[in-house]
C-alpha cells in the first residue's frame, strides 16, 4: 500500500483522460458548436452509452468484485428513470396546462390546475386522479431524492431478506430475476399509477428550457460523462484498500471470510444497495435522453444483457465493464439500425437486423468459453510484459477474475 | 330455428288436414275476416289481439293458419278479401288453398292477390302463440324446439298449455324440462302467492343459470328517498347516507333528482356563472385576479346571489340538514314481501352452493395450471435440480418442441397422428439439441455455474432469434385433434377442457417416468452417483461424461415434450419459452432442488397460489403474477432450500 491512490491505480487517470478527451471531441463535433459532424441523435446515443457504462460499472462492482450475480440491476436503473420521469412529465404538463388555462375568463384554482394535469397525464389509462406515488412529482428536489431513495430502499430490503437467509450463487440470481419480473409485471398494470404499458413519455423535453435539442443533448452528454467519471473514481476507491480486499474475499470464499470475523452480510448488503443507487442515477440520466420509459425496459432480459456486457468487457476490472457496455451497445445499435450491409450467400442474404442477435448470442458463448477474462484480458497481454509473470495457481473456483494481479498489489 | 321449422310444420299439417275436414264444425275464415284489418296492418304493437283471437278460437285449423302466416305463405284474395294459403306455381302464378275446406283455387296472377307480410317481431309473437300446439306435437324435436322458445320468451299464457302437456309427455328428459319450465313460469307469472313461494322454495340450491335469471328480477331493488317510508311498498331496507352503500354525495344527488332539495353548484358550474357576470374586471366586487382562490369564488357567488343575478344554491351545511330530514330506502319491484323473502332465501342458498362449486372449479384450474408449470419445470428439475446446471435455454427447448409439433402438423394433415407422432419426434429433436449443447458448451463450464448461466443465455437468444427468422413473429397455431376439443362439464359452474386434463395426465405420466428412471434404471443410478461425487463414480467404472450428456439430453427432451403440450394450450411464438423460464426456475427452487416431489409440490403450490390470488381480483392476472412472485421471494426467506430440502451429505454445499 504505497504511493497515492492514483499512483496505485493508474487506470483511473487513463480512464478519466480518455473520457474527457472523448467528451471534448464529441462536443466540438456537435451541431450545437456549429460543426455538425456528429448528428444530435448520435450525441444522444453516445450520452446514453455513457449511462450504460455507469450501470455496467455498478454491475461489475456487485458481480465482478463481490461475486453476486444480480439479475436485477436494470430494475434499479429503470426505477431511477421512472422517478425522474415523473417530475419531467408533471412539470412539463403543468406548463402546458398553465398556458391553456391562462386564456380562461376566470383564473384557475390550484385544484383545477392539478385536475387538468391529471387528466392530461392519465387520460391514456382512463383515469384523471393522481395516484399517491405522484405526491412529490411537483418538486424536482424531492423527486431527485426519490431517484436515490426508492431503488436504494428496494435494494436494501430485498438484499437484507436475501442475504440474511444466506441465499447465494445461482439461487440469488434466480431470486433477483424474479424480483425484476415482479417489478415489470407490476409496472405493466394500469393500476400501478405509472401509466401501465404506455410508460412515461416526452421526457426529452426539459420543462422551462427553451434551448434546442442540439444543446440539451450536449448537456446530457456532459452530465453523463461527469457521472461516469465520478462513479468510476468512487467505485475504484471502494474496491481498493481493505474494504475492497474483503469484498474480493467474499467473492472467492465467503465462508472463509465469515470465519475470519467479517460481517459478510453487511458487506454484501452495502455493495448491493450502493450499486443499486449508482444504477438508479445512471437510469435517471439515461431516460431523459431516451425520451420514453416503459415497463419493457425493466424486463428480466435487460438485466441479463447487463451481465453479458460486463462478461464480454471483463469482470473484476472497472474499465472492462465500461469497454463491454460501450462496445456491445454501440455495435448493437450499429447492427440493428440496418447500417450494416447484408451478406449475400447466393441462396440466402443474411440481413443483420435479423441475424444480429444470433451472432451476439453465439459470441457470448464463445467469450464465456474461450475468453473468460473478456476484452479487458487483452490489457493483461500488455501489462504482462512489464510485470514478471509469476505463474501462480488459481485461488478459487471462479476463473474469470483477476485474482493473481490483485493479490500482488 | 323456429322460423326455419315453421314451414316444415305447415307442410306436415297440409298432409293430414283434409282428413280432419269431416269434423270441422266451424270455419276459421270468419275470425280471420273479423281481424282482417289488424292482420293487414301488420304492426307489432297492434297485432296481439288478432293472434289471440285465432289462438283462442280453439279450432284445429288455428295452428295451420298461424304457421302459414308466420311462414309468409298467407295471402289475401283482393276481390273478396278472403285469406288463403298460397302456393307458388312454376309460371309465377299462385294456387290458393282454403284453410277450412282445403279446397284449391286458381291459378291466380300475383296482381289479384295481396301477401300478408309479418315482420320478425310479429313472427315472434305468432311463434309464442304456436308454442301451445307444439308442446303436444308428436315429434319430440318440435317439442324440444317449443321448450327452447319458452326458455327465451315464456309468458303467462303458456303456463296452462304447458301444464296440460306434462302428463302426456313420454320423453322423460323433456318431461323434466317441462316441469322445470313450469316452475320458472309459475314464479314469474302465477297469481297464487302460495304457489309461487312453493315454486321458489323448490329451487333452493339449484345451480342453473336460468333459475338465477328468474329469481334475480324478483329481488331487484330501486333506491328512493322521501320524508318518511312509503306505505304499502315492499321495502328491502332503509339506508343511511354517508355509508358505503349510500355515499353522501350520491344521497344528495338522489334528493336533487327527486326534487326534494336544491341543486348543488359544481365547481365547473360555479366558474361558468362567475364568468358570465364579469363586470369591469371583477365579479360582484371581487377582483378577477383573486378568483383563483376558492374562498374568493364563494364570496363572489354570494355577492351575485345577493344582487339577484343567480339562483341560490345549497352549501355544505344545507346538505347535512336535508340529508337528515329525509329517509332513504330500497324497494323491491315485486310488491309481495313473502315472495321476495322466499326469493332472497333461495338465492342465498344458491349463492352458497355457487361459491362452493366455484371453489372446486378454481381448484381444477389451479391443478391444471400447476401441471403446466410442472411439465415446464420437470426437465429443469433434471438439468438444474439433479445436475446443478443453470440452463437459460430451457425455455427455448420448450419452444423447439412446440415448433416441432407445428411443423409435423404441416406435413401430416391428420391431427391425431401428428400429435401422437409429435411427442417422440419433439423428444428426439430436443434430446439431440440438449446433447449437442452439453458437449459443446456446458461440459467446459461445470466448475463455473454462473458462467453456464451466461453461455446458455447466449444460446437462448440465438435460438430465439433463429426461430423468429424461420417461423416469423406471428403466433403459429398447434391444432388439437377433435377428441381433445370440448370440455368435461360437471355442472354450470364446474368444468375443465379435455386439453387441460390431457396435460394433467401427461404431467402424471412424466412424474412416474422420472421416478422410474431415477430409482429403477442403470442410468438413474449412475446419474445419482455422478451428481453426488463424480470422481468416486468414475473410479467405480462409470463414465461421468457420458452420464452427464445423457442426463442433460433427457432433461432437454422432456422440455420438448412439454413444448408440444404447452403449444396445444397456448399460442406458439418464438417467445413461448421466455414466458415459462422464470416460473420454471422458481418452481424448482421453491420445491427444493434435487427432489422431484419438491418440484411437484412447488408447481402445485404456484398453480394454486396464482389462481387463488386471481380469485380475489379476477380482472387482473398481471397483479396475480406480481403478488405470486413477491410471495415466492418471501417464501424463500423462510425456506431457502425449498419445500423439500435435501438433508445430510446429499445436500452438498
Amino acid at each position: 500500500m504505497k504511493g497515492s491512490f492514483i499512483a496505485r491505480n493508474p487506470s483511473i487517470l487513463v480512464f478519466l483522460l480518455c473520457l474527457a478527451a472523448f467528451t471534448l471531441v464529441i462536443t466540438l463535433m456537435s451541431h450545437a458548436m456549429g460543426t455538425g459532424l456528429v448528428s444530435t441523435s448520435f450525441v444522444k446515443t453516445l450520452g446514453k452509452t455513457l449511462c450504460l457504462c455507469l450501470v455496467a460499472i455498478a454491475m461489475d462492482l456487485v458481480w465482478g468484485y463481490c461475486g453476486i450475480l444480480s439479475l436485477g440491476h436494470f430494475a434499479f436503473f429503470g426505477l431511477g428513470g421512472y422517478m425522474i420521469g415523473m417530475w419531467l412529465m408533471y412539470a412539463r404538463t403543468e406548463l402546458i396546462v398553465a398556458e391553456s388555462l391562462s386564456n380562461a375568463a376566470i383564473p384557475p384554482t390550484d385544484q383545477e390546475v392539478v385536475d387538468a394535469i391529471g387528466t392530461q397525464i392519465f387520460g391514456v389509462v382512463g383515469s384523471s386522479d393522481f395516484p399517491a406515488i405522484w405526491a412529490f412529482a411537483h418538486s424536482l428536489p424531492l423527486q431527485l431524492a426519490l431517484v436515490v431513495l426508492v431503488p436504494g430502499l428496494l435494494a436494501l430490503v430485498f438484499g437484507w431478506l436475501a442475504f440474511r437467509s444466506r441465499v447465494t450463487g445461482v439461487y440469488l440470481s434466480i431470486l433477483t430475476q424474479a424480483m425484476t419480473l415482479a417489478l415489470s409485471l407490476y409496472l405493466f398494470q394500469n393500476e400501478s399509477g405509472l401509466r401501465g404499458n404506455n410508460g412515461l413519455s416526452g421526457l426529452q423535453n426539459l420543462p422551462g428550457v427553451s434551448a434546442s435539442q442540439d444543446w440539451v443533448s450536449l448537456w446530457f452528454l456532459w452530465g453523463s460523462a461527469l457521472a461516469l467519471g465520478l462513479g468510476y473514481v468512487v467505485c475504484a476507491m471502494v474496491v481498493s484498500g481493505k474494504f475492497g480486499s474483503v469484498i474480493r474475499g467474499i467473492r472467492d470464499d465467503e465462508a472463509r471470510v465469515r470465519f475470519l470475523g467479517y460481517s459478510v452480510e453487511g458487506y454484501k448488503l452495502f455493495i448491493f444497495t450502493f450499486t443499486a443507487i449508482i444504477a438508479a442515477i445512471a437510469g435517471a440520466l439515461y431516460y431523459p435522453q431516451a425520451g420514453i420509459i416503459n415497463p419493457g425496459e425493466v424486463a428480466p432480459i435487460a438485466s441479463i444483457y447487463l451481465a453479458v456486457w460486463v462478461a464480454i468487457g471483463g469482470r473484476g476490472r472497472l474499465y472492462g465493464a465500461v469497454i463491454g457496455a460501450a462496445l456491445v451497445s454501440l455495435v448493437s445499435t450499429w447492427f440493428t439500425g440496418g447500417m450494416v450491409p447484408s451478406v449475400p450467400l447466393g441462396f440466402y442474404a443474411i440481413d443483420w437486423v435479423d441475424w444480429w442477435l444470433v451472432l451476439l448470442g453465439l459470441s457470448f458463448v464463445l467469450v464465456t468459453l474461450f475468453a473468460p477474462k473478456g476484452i479487458g484480458g487483452l490489457f493483461d497481454l500488455v501489462t504482462a510484459r512489464v510485470v514478471p509473470d509469476r505463474h501462480g495457481a488459481d485461488y478459487g473456483p471462479d476463473k474469470g477474475s483477476l485474482r493473481e494481479e490483485e493479490g500482488r498489489k | 330455428m323456429l322460423n326455419r321449422l315453421l314451414p316444415a310444420v305447415a307442410m306436415v299439417l297440409c298432409l293430414f288436414v283434409p282428413a280432419s275436414r269431416a269434423h270441422a264444425q266451424e270455419p276459421i275464415q270468419p275470425i280471420l275476416q273479423e281481424q282482417s284489418e289488424l292482420i293487414l296492418e301488420s304492426s307489432r304493437r297492434t297485432i296481439q289481439p288478432a293472434i289471440d283471437a285465432i289462438a283462442a278460437s280453439g279450432l284445429p285449423e288455428a295452428r295451420e293458419v298461424l304457421a302459414t302466416w308466420a311462414a309468409r305463405d298467407m295471402w289475401q284474395r283482393i276481390e273478396d278479401g278472403l285469406f288463403f294459403r298460397a302456393e307458388r306455381n312454376e309460371d309465377r302464378s299462385y294456387t290458393l288453398h282454403d284453410f277450412d275446406t282445403g279446397e284449391s283455387f286458381g291459378p291466380y296472377d300475383k296482381d289479384a292477390l295481396e301477401q300478408v307480410k309479418p315482420n320478425s317481431g310479429i313472427r315472434a309473437l305468432i311463434g309464442s302463440a304456436l308454442v301451445r300446439y307444439q308442446l303436444s306435437d308428436p315429434d319430440p324435436a318440435i317439442r324440444a324446439e317449443a321448450l327452447d322458445n319458452l326458455d327465451r320468451n315464456g309468458e303467462a299464457s303458456h303456463m296452462e298449455p304447458l301444464a296440460a302437456s306434462i302428463d302426456a309427455e313420454t320423453d322423460p328428459e323433456l318431461k323434466a324440462r317441462k316441469e322445470r319450465l313450469l316452475t320458472l313460469l309459475t314464479i314469474r307469472f302465477a297469481k297464487d302467492k302460495a304457489l309461487r313461494i312453493a315454486a321458489i322454495e323448490s329451487l333452493a340450491g339449484d345451480l342453473d343459470v336460468a333459475v338465477r335469471a328468474t329469481l334475480n328480477p324478483l329481488v331487484a331493488t330501486t333506491l328512493g328517498a322521501g320524508t318518511a317510508l312509503p306505505e304499502g311498498r315492499n321495502i328491502a331496507r332503509e339506508l343511511r347516507p354517508g355509508t358505503d352503500a349510500l355515499p353522501r354525495v350520491e344521497a344528495y344527488e338522489l334528493l336533487v333528482a327527486e326534487g326534494l332539495a336544491p341543486k348543488l353548484v359544481t365547481s365547473d358550474a360555479l366558474r361558468g356563472m362567475l364568468a358570465e357576470h364579469i363586470v369591469d374586471g371583477a365579479v360582484a366586487g371581487v377582483p378577477l385576479e383573486s378568483l383563483s382562490d376558492p374562498a374568493a369564488r364563494r364570496e363572489a357567488f354570494a355577492g351575485l346571489v345577493e344582487a339577484g343575478l343567480v339562483e341560490a344554491a345549497s352549501t355544505e351545511a344545507d346538505i347535512d340538514a336535508s340529508l337528515a330530514a329525509h329517509v332513504f330506502y330500497e324497494t323491491y319491484a315485486e310488491p309481495d314481501a313473502e315472495v321476495t323473502e322466499a326469493a332472497e332465501e333461495a338465492l342465498s342458498s344458491i349463492d352458497l352452493k355457487v361459491g362452493v362449486n366455484q371453489f372446486f372449479d378454481l381448484g381444477l384450474d389451479a391443478l391444471s395450471l400447476g401441471s403446466i408449470y410442472f411439465l415446464a419445470a420437470i426437465g429443469l428439475a433434471i438439468t438444474f435440480g439433479v445436475m446443478g446446471v443453470i440452463n437459460m435455454a430451457h425455455g427455448e427447448f420448450i419452444m423447439m418442441g412446440a415448433y416441432t409439433g407445428y411443423v409435423l402438423q404441416q406435413v401430416i394433415p391428420d391431427y391425431t397422428v401428428s400429435i401422437l407422432l409429435a411427442i417422440p419426434v419433439a423428444f428426439a429433436v430436443t434430446f439431440a439439441a440438449g446433447v449437442a449443447m452439453e458437449r459443446l458448451v456446458i461440459r467446459w463450464l461445470y466448475s463455473r455455474p454462473l458462467e453456464t448461466l451466461l453461455a446458455t443465455f447466449g444460446v437462448s437468444i440465438a435460438l430465439q432469434q433463429l426461430a423468429k427468422n424461420i417461423f416469423g413473429t406471428q403466433a403459429r397455431p398447434l391444432t388439437s385433434p377433435d377428441w381433445l376439443n370440448g370440455s368435461w362439464v360437471v355442472n354450470d359452474i364446474v368444468g375443465i377442457s379435455y386439453i387441460r386434463i390431457a396435460i394433467f395426465v401427461l404431467a402424471l405420466i412424466f412424474l412416474g417416468l422420472f421416478l422410474f428412471m431415477m430409482k429403477k434404471t442403470r442410468l438413474g443410478l449412475e446419474t445419482r452417483a455422478v451428481t453426488q461425487n463424480p470422481k468416486m463414480a468414475a473410479s467405480m467404472g462409470i463414465n461421468p461424461d457420458r452420464v452427464n450428456m445423457l442426463t442433460f439430453g433427457l432433461g432437454s427432451g422432456i422440455a420438448g415434450i412439454a413444448g408440444v403440450a404447452i403449444g396445444l394450450y397456448a399460442q406458439v411464438t418464438s417467445e413461448i419459452g421466455q414466458q415459462y423460464i422464470v416460473q420454471s426456475f422458481m418452481t424448482v427452487v421453491v420445491g427444493g432442488v434435487g427432489n422431484i416431489w419438491g418440484t411437484l409440490l412447488g408447481a402445485t403450490m404456484i398453480g394454486f397460489l396464482q389462481k387463488g390470488i386471481e380469485w380475489f381480483n379476477p380482472s387482473n392476472t398481471l397483479a396475480a403474477q406480481t403478488y405470486m412472485i413477491v410471495f415466492i421471494i418471501i417464501f424463500i426467506q423462510f425456506r431457502p432450500r425449498g419445500i423439500i430440502a435435501l438433508k445430510g451429505r446429499a445436500a452438498g454445499d
